[in-house]
């Protein structure tokens, strides 16, 4: 290929002139340029490898259809392999390279691959690798996992960076009437008379300019017409996007769509994001995506310097690159003499290889007057050449039966098997093209979406049958979403256009000549492969995909899959309309995980849910920790502690005299109305029909099937008024499930359930001296004395400065307890006057570590006990489940296995030898049989500073009372071995609970 | 059948492959069989070559109503792994893992297990905990491959994860099976269709069930869409279709919900990862590995509404997309190349069926929510097990629809009753 | 993306909802038999086609709602609200 740039013309602007690299050399192009039609004007042919022999690739299209031109792009941490040169636009500075090729991609020592070529056939792969070679001898895994590594080390494209991305990416939202997706003829017809008909239009094009296929005409007329247009567009409001790739096509009229925001610029603002993700939500959609050309399988069709008709076109008319000097056509249809006469008229030798027998007349004449010499019933059989096509071997004869004929030389190749109208997006919604015998390809069948197709994406081919297609599809629209009816719609024009008719063509063979004829170029896919995979019995055309990967290279299968597809048709003696097509998944081209994941990335992954004592917190030296989405605080380090030493320190002042810890993140759910208290007695599988104003209960929750969901108190502040918490994993859950119950299956209780896990914050005060610490915040001081609120009390009262406040007197500790609440606001003044009297007590703050030893040593259950599998019996609380009363879980709570008396039964842990310690998360086996699932497992430990040993909390099968007095081993293989350990009581701290009643 | 070997494809390659012959057969449907398999995935197709191979039974066929492997073995992110631990379940995919680790030998198919390790990340104590007990139980059962990583060497396996002060969950640690990995998906069936077919199994694709005839106690004909069928037992094996095929059959209700599941892969790159790994935290769930062929093979939560449709919708592909980014922030210019999504049969408890039914002719395999991928050799193995002698293997004693009835808990994840929970 | 008309918002994305289950189901009183309940919780018609459902506006009005929705094509036919007094009153006010 010996392409230059022409002196003049192409839509490219000469006043800017542009610098950038490749493989490492400084080269120059002008702005408007791709990276391909740039690296074509200076020469360059070999872009890159291909996937399994690395024969050498060029440019073959000039679109995202790009099968050969695959490069890398940029550096370091913006390293982007895998881009497409034919859709990457030049800035000054861009970096850009060869890839999957060494020492690069003109001179590959990958390519001694191709010398295995005759071995490694569709799916040889499977066939081989398993074992020892010759026989594939052995049994397992471990021959193939070393051949695996090299398999890997071949394979892959590009070359991904390891550092994390450093651009920034948005996400956005939209909505109009109709998505015009598509700029060409078609696309901004239909734009401007949806836009004329009043409707609210958004116009995507994937490229950096609007006008499709009109930018590839030379002339004046097409630019006449696309600047109006896009003018009109302007004037009516529409909103016109270029760089924006519609990717794919969702339920109810949802778009995704990606905006290359500054993938085309040298030094992008800081603040720009590098793409868009936008969804937008249409009423109607109008897909004018054109269609792309298609290849033909003959020998060697892979060599650089054999693109397709209109590529060249393009190279030749928008980009002034004129791609060859000694241009062999080989087409069988009308579309490639417009190229051939372009190019001629830019000064090349052109043939033209037409594989029909008549040619129409005035083809014919205006031929001979370009001087383009032309050949019917003659095509490509055989490509020549080493890193470029050089000469071309043809065949002629007719319906498909081809002899060897002469050879001719040449530096280009340009090939029109046909054309496929880009049905992609409407297959994303589950129709299923038909085939066009007429015009050779898939187009839409009459389908019930929302959608219109308009142009070449409807298998029309002239330009002002496009227009006129587009215009239709816009009227249409118009009637469609306004409901007017479709009296004003003009018909649209048909499919096809061309005055010859398309004859098939997807393979050039004679016998006994083997030729090497590619279908997908990216994969090295070869039209013997099709035909092994025929041989092979997987002729569906999904197992032709897998078993030859074809269509599964970065084009998607853009170029080859019709092909393969005819190839199969063949083999089977069918029509290709039988064989059907593959479904075409989104997106329509490849689009960044970046882009789709926006800000939510690193400290923004998931929602931080953060107390409104959280800086509070901090300031008094807590280190969090994260429960769920929820920073907690963990524990309060003084001067040097460990988080050991600390929760040591804690415990034992909490047990002492008094600690404070955030109990904010419990779920908060005020239930109000007449029927709340039945409501509340048919949820908690516990009495609650009798509790009086002014008392808090501990409360069960089941679910439907009878385990337990969920634990919490509920304090009865009125008759009608009930303030009910839950655990902090669970809060959402509950919630949830109490809407349920009262609007789909009690809808006849007066009952209101509000969220107010927000309203309110809360520290637990738990010691000895909390009483103290309380009667020193609250406004009046008597009412917090023992009688005025006795254990499982509550009242309502305002702190000494003013803030309102609800305390119960509960206890997860097992100290004499309370928790109290201010609306959030006043979290920090609450804190303020609690710490400050804590601390004359000589108290502490105290995070979830103490709370999980204060806990343990009482043998209360969280959610590690309560795991979604746990019976209310399991947990050791079966005795408070209510019999005198139905209520959510009652009736499966008593299926057989769940009545099981051995089951796993919530037991206490020591270790025999006190010093040991041991891990939750250990299997609790019998002394004589550590293996198998053990009998129990352990779900918490802790240093019990009131025992001054390790102590546990657990399961084990039949309970304390089958096993207490025996050695059992607390089984940690993956961590710490073996622990002997003996089954206590659960409640292994002040059992009777005089402490906490004080 | 030709024996696969690195000398029949050496053999082939010097006489233009024209020594490889069908891999299976495509049989005219027989009016009658034995054992008819409805479903050709992958666990119809190992129960036909299992009912074959371990039992010496003949005369076979599996009826697919579109093409071998079409259903979910498509949709999956081909991730093999046996770290579950309820009894039953551990047992079932230990037994699983082991048939995994031979099967290419077995079927003389490369299926390309690649025991690359399973690496689940912990970013909690309490995660650590949890995961110990899971992983002490798989050691004290006989897989010695559990292992609890630390960071350090976590790290040093893994080096491109997220380990940055900007993570929104730092990691501490890994739960690791190291004879976990992934295979080749259609390798599986093929060569399970392949083995099959070579031992006598009529391999009959197209062949839609469209109703069945029944008498009180069994069903004594399939109506299919290439003609009448009888068989003496038939197993259902049609994940996605299985509440369908059951009403055909006459029953009306089980304890099944139909979602959808999206898979994603990118554009294909030089080796990154080398390990399957996965994590859930904060309301996320997600799981990666590189094919071989270097694309990023990925996956997350299900569309989370119930659905027969193969194609999902966008809220889930970004969420997946961020829990990419969240754990391996290098992807953040990698291209996405595909999506696409299979029908998952989710159970009440998210454990499977392999069970006899109320006729005494039917056998019933299905509710694999996600699973059913690193499943399919032993479910082929028990369902033939079970169709072969008609009474369940204990192993599988569990895996039957009575289970919730008697409160019998196979509910790994503790979710209860709600089979979208049971990803 | 699957958009839905909440009687109470009108209409927005399906991923501000969450899907509840097959809404044709009657829980049983409480104090029914275990086979009711059985019958309740575990098992599902698992329509393919038109099935009705529930689905929870739950970052939206939190109210639960009755979708008639194909659960092949995901097209909704109807959206009413859950509780059948909230429903009439939406009703009438149209």
């Amino acid at each position: 290929m010996s392409a230059s740039r022409l002196p003049a013309g192409g839509r490219i602007d000469r006043d800017q002139p542009i610098e950038f690299h490749w493989d490492n050399r400084k080269l120059k192009g002008f702005k408007g340029d791709t990276l391909a039609s740039a690296l074509m004007a200076n020469g360059e042919s070999i872009l890159g490898r291909s996937f399994k022999y690395h024969r050498p690739r060029g440019i073959m299209s000039a679109g995202v259809e790009e099968s050969g031109a695959i490069v890398t792009v940029g550096r370091g941490n913006r390293r982007d392999p895998n881009v497409k040169a034919t859709t990457q636009e030049i800035f000054n500075g861009l970096q850009a390279k060869g890839q999957n090729a060494w020492p690069n991609v003109r001179t590959d020592l990958g390519s001694v691959n191709g010398l295995f070529s005759r071995f490694f056939s569709a799916g040889f792969y499977y066939k081989t690798f398993m074992g020892i070679p010759p026989m594939e001898w052995g049994k397992g895994t471990g021959i193939w996992m070393q051949y695996e590594k090299l398999i890997r080390k071949a394979a892959g494209m590009g070359v991904a960076s390891r550092e994390p991305d450093p651009d920034i990416y948005d996400h956005g939202h939209m909505f109009c009437d109709v998505l015009v997706v598509g700029s060409g003829p078609a696309g901004l017809a239909a734009a401007v008379a949806a836009a004329e008909g009043g409707l609210d239009v958004v116009l995507v094009e994937q490229d950096f300019e609007i006008g499709g296929d009109y930018l590839n005409q030379s002339s004046t007329e097409a630019e006449r017409k696309r600047s109006s247009q896009i003018s009109a567009l302007k004037k009516l409001g529409a909103r016109v996007m270029t760089r924006t790739t519609a990717f794919g096509l969702y339920d109810y009229g949802v778009a995704g769509l990606l905006e290359r925001v500054t993938d085309h610029v040298a030094v992008p603002a800081v603040e720009i994001p590098r793409q868009r993700f936008l969804t937008l939500r249409t009423k109607h959609t109008i897909l004018a995506t054109g269609a792309l050309e298609r290849s033909v399988a003959f020998g060697n069709n892979d060599l650089p310097g054999i693109m397709t008709a209109a590529a060249a076109n393009s190279y030749v008319n928008r980009f002034a690159v004129q791609a060859g000097q000694r241009i062999i056509v080989a087409t069988n249809n009308d579309s490639a003499y417009s190229p051939a006469l372009n190019l001629a008229r830019t000064g090349a030798d052109v043939t033209v290889l037409d594989s029909r027998t008549s040619l129409p007349d005035n083809i014919l004449g205006l031929l001979d007057t370009k001087g383009v010499s032309h050949r019917a019933g003659t095509t490509a059989l055989n490509a020549v050449g080493k890193k470029g096509i050089a000469s071309l071997e043809l065949a002629s004869g007719d319906d498909g039966q081809w002899a060897a004929g002469d050879s001719l030389t040449c530096d280009l190749l340009l090939v029109s098997g046909g054309w496929s109208p880009v049905v992609n997006l409407l297959s994303h919604r589950g129709v299923k093209p038909v085939w066009d015998k007429d015009n050779l390809c898939f187009v839409a069948p009459i389908f019930d979406e929302p959608i219109q197709m308009a142009g070449s994406a409807n298998a029309i081919w002239g330009t002002s049958d496009c227009e006129a297609s587009g215009n239709a599809a816009g009227v249409a629209a118009v009637a469609a979403v306004k409901g007017t009816g479709m009296n004003n719609v003009t018909s649209a024009p048909g499919a096809g256009g061309w005055e010859t008719p398309i004859a098939p063509l997807y393979e050039v063979r004679v016998d006994n000549k083997k030729t090497k004829c590619f279908i997908d170029p990216q994969h090295d896919v070869t039209a013997d492969d099709v035909r092994l995979a025929h041989q092979e019995g997987f002729v569906s055309v999904e197992h032709l995909k897998r078993y030859t990967t074809l269509g599964m290279a970065t084009d998607q299968g853009k170029m080859g899959n019709i092909i393969g597809l005819a190839l199969m048709a063949e083999a089977m003696g069918r029509e290709i309309p039988e064989v059907g097509t593959t479904t075409f998944r989104p997106p329509y081209t490849p689009i960044s995980l970046g882009a789709l994941t926006g800000r939510g990335k690193g400290a923004h992954f998931k929602p931080l849910r953060r107390t409104p004592m959280h800086d509070w917190n901090l300031a008094a030296g807590a280190t969090m920790t994260d429960a769920g989405l929820w920073q907690r605080p963990w524990y309060f380090a003084r001067q040097g502690e460990t988080i050991t030493e600390a929760y040591i320190r804690e415990t034992i002042t909490t047990r002492e005299t008094v600690g404070l810890v955030d109990v904010t993140s419990l779920g908060k759910i005020a239930i109000q109305g007449p029927d709340a208290t039945e409501f509340i007695n048919s949820v908690y599988s516990n009495a609650f029909a009798k509790l009086p104003i002014g008392k808090a209960r501990y409360g069960i929750m089941l679910r439907d099937d009878g385990i337990v969901m969920d634990d919490g108190t509920s304090w009865r502040l009125s008759e009608t008024d009930y303030f009910m918490t839950t655990t902090t994993a669970h809060a959402a859950k509950v919630m949830v499930f109490l809407e349920e119950l009262l609007q789909t299956r009690w809808p006849h209780l007066q009952v209101h359930v509000t969220s107010v896990s927000e309203q309110w914050a809360g520290s637990a005060v738990a010691g000895p001296k909390s009483r103290a610490v309380l009667e020193a915040c609250v406004a009046d001081p008597a009412s917090v004395a023992n009688e005025a609120l006795p254990f499982m009390g509550v009242i309502e009262t305002s702190l000494s400065n003013g803030v309102p406040c609800r305390i119960a007197r509960i206890s997860f500790s097992g100290e004499m307890a309370y928790e109290m609440y201010v609306p959030s606001d006043y979290s920090e003044s609450m804190m303020d006057l609690l710490w400050s009297a804590a601390q004359s007590f000589d108290g502490c703050l105290y995070g979830t570590e103490t709370l999980g030893a204060l806990r343990i040593e009482k043998g209360h259950v969280t959610g590690v006990e309560l795991d979604g599998r746990a019976t209310i019996d399991d947990a050791g609380l079966g005795k408070m489940a209510s019999d005198q009363k139905s209520y959510i879980g009652s009736a499966l709570r008593s299926r057989p296995d769940l009545l099981r008396t051995d089951r796993p039964q919530l037991v206490g842990i020591f270790p025999k030898d006190k010093t040991e310690k041991f891990k939750a998360g250990s299997v609790l086996c019998s002394e004589n049989k550590v293996e198998g699932h053990g009998d129990g497992w352990i779900t918490a430990v802790t240093h019990s500073p009131t025992l001054g040993h390790w102590i546990g909390l657990g399961y084990i099968n039949g309970g304390y009372d089958q096993w207490s007095g025996q050695t059992v081993v607390a089984a940690d293989p993956v961590r710490t071995g073996n622990t002997n350990v003996e089954i206590v009581s659960p409640h292994m701290v002040d059992p009777s609970g005089e402490r906490m009643r004080g | 059948m030709t024996r696969f070997s690195a000398w029949s494809v050496f053999r082939n390659g010097f006489k233009d492959q024209s020594g490889w012959t069908r891999q299976w057969r495509d049989p005219e449907p027989k009016k009658h069989y034995d054992i008819v398999i409805v479903g050709g995935g992958l666990h119809g197709l190992a129960t036909a070559y299992y009912l074959a191979k371990n039992h010496g039974l003949k005369n076979i066929a599996i009826l697919e109503k579109g093409w071998l492997g079409g259903g979910n073995a498509g949709r999956n992110t081909t991730i093999v792994r046996s770290n579950y631990f309820m009894p039953g379940n551990r047992e079932f995919y230990e037994h699983s893992l082991k048939l995994w680790e031979n099967l290419s030998h077995e079927l003389n198919y490369n299926v390309m297990f690649s025991q690359r390790s399973h690496i689940s990340l912990l970013h909690s104590p309490g995660a650590i905990d949890a995961s110990a007990r899971r992983y002490n139980t798989m050691r004290l059962t006989g897989t010695p491959d559990a292992e609890i990583w630390d960071l350090n060497t976590l790290k040093q396996n893994v080096p491109h994860l997220n380990y940055g002060p900007d993570s929104r969950f730092p990691i501490m640690g890994a739960a690791v099976q190291k004879r976990a990995g992934t295979a080749r998906h259609d390798a599986v069936a093929w060569g399970y269709a392949r083995a099959a077919d070579a031992l006598g199994v009529d391999i009959i694709q197209n062949c839609e069930v469209t109703a069945t005839t029944r008498s009180a106690n069994s069903i004594s004909s399939l109506t299919t869409s290439r003609g009448e069928i009888t068989a003496n037992k038939v197993g259902f094996a049609v994940a996605g279709n299985t509440s369908r095929l059951w009403q055909m059959a006459g029953f009306n209700t089980l304890p099944i919900e139909s979602h959808k599941l999206q898979a994603f892969v990118s554009e294909p790159l030089k080796p990154l990862l080398d390990q399957v790994v996965v994590f859930g935290v904060g309301g996320a769930h997600f799981y990666i590995s590189q094919s071989d062929k270097g694309g990023m093979v990925f996956g997350g939560d299900l569309d989370w509404y119930k659905s027969y449709a193969q194609r999902g919708n966008l809220p889930i592909v970004q969420d997946v997309a961020e829990c990419a980014i969240s754990i391996l922030p290098c992807l953040g210019r990698v291209r996405l190349l595909r999506h696409w999504s299979g029908v998952m049969d989710m159970t009440m408890d998210g454990s499977p069926f392999i069970c006899k039914t109320p006729l005494d002719n039917l056998y019933l395999n299905a509710g694999w929510n996600y699973g059913g991928f690193k499943a399919s050799p032993a479910s082929g193995w028990y369902f033939a097990d079970l169709i072969a002698n008609d009474r369940p293997h204990d192993t599988i004693a569990n895996f039957n629809l009575d289970r919730f009835a008697q409160g019998v808990s196979m509910d790994e994840r503790g979710a209860g009753p709600d089979p979208k929970l049971h990803g | 993306m699957i958009r839905i008309n909440c009687p109470y918002c009108g209409e927005r994305d399906h991923s501000e909802f969450s899907y509840g289950g097959d809404g044709s189901i009657t829980y049983p009183a409480l104090d029914a038999s275990a086979e009711e309940w059985l019958e309740a919780v575990f098992q599902r018609e698992n329509i393919r086609g038109v099935q009705t459902e529930t689905w929870h506006h739950v970052s939206g009005c939190r109210q639960w709602l009755l979708v008639e929705r194909d659960t092949m094509t995901h097209e909704i036919h109807s959206v009413h609200a859950a509780h059948e007094g909230i429903a009439k009153v939406l009703e009438a006010g149209k």
